[in-house]
Formats: C-alpha cells, sequence, structure tokens
C-alpha cells in the first residue's frame, strides 16, 4: 500500500523560498503570478493493507517527524 | 560540574562548545547521538551547532528523534539544564523543549558575520553574567535562524520574560528581533549566535565567555 504525505507551510506563515520561486518567475517573463507557496511531497511504501489503518498510521508519522505543526499543515493520501 | 556535549552526524560546532565549558573549569563528555544513556551527573547538556544529518527533512527534526534527544528531554523535564546553539537551538525547538520554530532565512542567504545582541534578562543561569541591556558582540553562522512563534506564544515569551536575546540589527527576519529563548524553569536556553565562538582572545572578543563562566559558577554551587 503506497501513501503519500503533502506537507505546505501554514498560511499565514512567511514562506521565503516560494516568494523568490515567485519573483524569478516574474523575471522570466511570467506575468501575474501573485502568490507562490512551496512544500513537500512525501511518498512512503507500506507493508499494511489495510487503508483506514494505513491513513491512522501515517498521521502519527506526520505528527511526530514527518511536518512540524508549528508551522506546517499536512495532508494523507493512501492509494 | 560536568557538561556533556552531544555529537550528532554532521555536528560542527561541539569541539568548539566543548572547549568552551571547559576554559570556563567545566568537565566535559562527548556524547554519541546513538548513545542512549548520558554519563553520570551530567549537570549541563551542550546541544551544538552544525548540520545534524544534513538538514534533511527539517534542520534538526531527525537530531530531535535521534536515541540520544530522549535522554536529552528526560533530563530537561527532570529541571536538568539544556543549552542548544545554532542547530542545537533547531533540534530543541523539534524536541518541544522550547516553543517556535526557526525558518529559512528572510533573505535566503546563509550569514556568516558577527552580530550585536541586546541582553534581554539576565535573570537565568545563562545569562547572569550579563546585565540587562547590556549589548555583547557574538557570531552567527546560519541559513535557517529566522525564528517564527505564533502571537500567542510570543506574548507569553515576552511577558514571562521569557526571551534571552535579541538582534540590534535583524539580521534573518526573525520575529521581534529574537535570537535566544528559555524555557519556562529557565533551565533551557535556545539560541541561533554563537557564543562559544567568542569566549577566548584568539577569537577575537571573549564577550561569550561570561555565559559559560556563569553557567559553571552557579551549576557547581548548586
Amino acid at each position: 500500500m503506497k501513501a503519500r504525505v503533502h506537507v505546505m507551510l501554514k498560511s499565514g506563515v512567511l514562506d521565503p523560498q516560494g516568494e523568490a520561486v515567485r519573483h524569478a518567475l516574474g523575471q522570466l517573463g511570467f506575468d501575474g503570478v501573485e502568490g507562490v507557496r512551496q512544500g513537500k511531497v512525501i511518498e512512503l511504501d507500506l507493508a499494511e493493507t489495510d487503508a483506514e489503518q494505513a491513513r491512522a498510521t501515517v498521521t502519527e508519522m506526520c505528527e511526530k517527524l514527518l511536518a512540524n505543526t508549528v508551522i506546517e499543515s499536512y495532508s494523507v493520501e493512501i492509494a | 560540574m560536568h557538561a556533556a556535549v552531544i555529537v550528532f552526524p554532521g555536528s560542527n560546532c561541539d569541539r568548539d562548545l566543548a572547549v568552551a565549558f571547559e576554559r570556563a573549569g567545566a568537565k566535559v563528555s562527548m556524547v554519541w547521538h546513538k548513545d542512549t544513556a548520558l554519563p553520570e551527573g551530567v549537570d549541563i547538556i551542550g546541544v551544538p551547532g552544525g548540520f545534524s544529518f544534513g538538514d534533511y527533512l527539517r534542520c534538526g527534526a531527525i537530531a530531535a528523534n535521534s536515541p540520544i534527544c530522549r535522554s536529552v528531554v528526560a533530563h530537561a523535564e527532570k529541571g536538568g539544564y539544556v543549552l542548544g546553539i545554532c542547530n542545537g537551538f533547531q533540534v530543541l525547538t523539534e524536541t518541544g523543549l522550547l516553543p517556535g520554530v526557526l525558518l529559512r532565512n528572510a533573505n535566503l542567504k546563509y550569514i556568516c558575520k558577527p552580530v550585536d545582541l541586546r541582553v534581554e534578562t539576565a535573570d537565568s543561569p545563562f545569562t547572569a553574567g550579563y546585565d540587562a541591556g547590556q549589548v555583547i558582540t557574538v557570531p552567527i553562522a546560519h541559513h535557517d535562524g529566522n525564528y517564527y512563534a505564533d502571537a500567542e506564544t510570543l506574548k507569553r515569551l515576552h511577558g514571562d520574560a521569557r526571551v534571552a536575546f535579541t538582534y540590534m540589527d535583524n539580521p534573518n527576519g526573525s520575529v521581534d528581533d529574537i535570537a535566544g529563548v528559555l524555557s519556562s524553569n529557565r533551565r533551557v536556553l535556545g539560541m541561533m549566535p554563537h557564543p562559544e565562538r567568542m569566549a577566548e582572545p584568539l577569537h577575537g572578543g571573549t564577550q561569550g565567555a561570561p555565559m559559560f563562566d556563569s553557567l559553571v559558577a552557579q551549576l557547581t554551587n548548586a
């Protein structure tokens, strides 16, 4: 079973890297990019076969390690 | 006074920190990250600067979950002293021992230079060797030193005088110019600047030395 975790900075937390990307896009002539937020995608291969159990375990992984919930939010996809 | 300095793969200020403690008169043990227990009778743990585990995932995140960090957290929870400098500060926020988090510098640059810090409180064993309001010059060397905490946390930090140091000329975008914060019991300090790199005349200054002298004096009498 595969899981995919998206980790994003929470809204309200300044994202200097996203700002730099936005600025660079502007320099390349891509006008009208009003905001860029950069995050992470983490893919996991799990031995677990039960989707609900996998979701619960991956959520615990996010809380303990994969995201820092002070500044980041996360979402979990199970496939 | 017995200090333990934790060594992670990628630590690079561990020897500097050990030398600063030794110069002040402490006995120092180096402790490898895979160790699960601290040496007997440790008074203070130093979590050094560097790039533990290559800053993978988030700076400090992997180190904060290493075997020895469970002992560091247990030591702090029993009322023990912990000093985290630079990457060590990042590790301590990741363990939850200190509030907030260190983000990428606002200008996205790695910054390595001496900076002026204002000592915001002398009420801690780390800062008792300074006067509140005193300005000291200490180097910074970091890419992720942009301190962030939510408004409620900041209010608590200011209200309890837990901001230990602020930047006179904010180099990295830190909220409220914060350079270092204390735990609620004032026994855990995290700071981005490097007092251990300004601790003897050959460093070009000794304004970091009072931190180590004060810790050794207070923890030896304790």
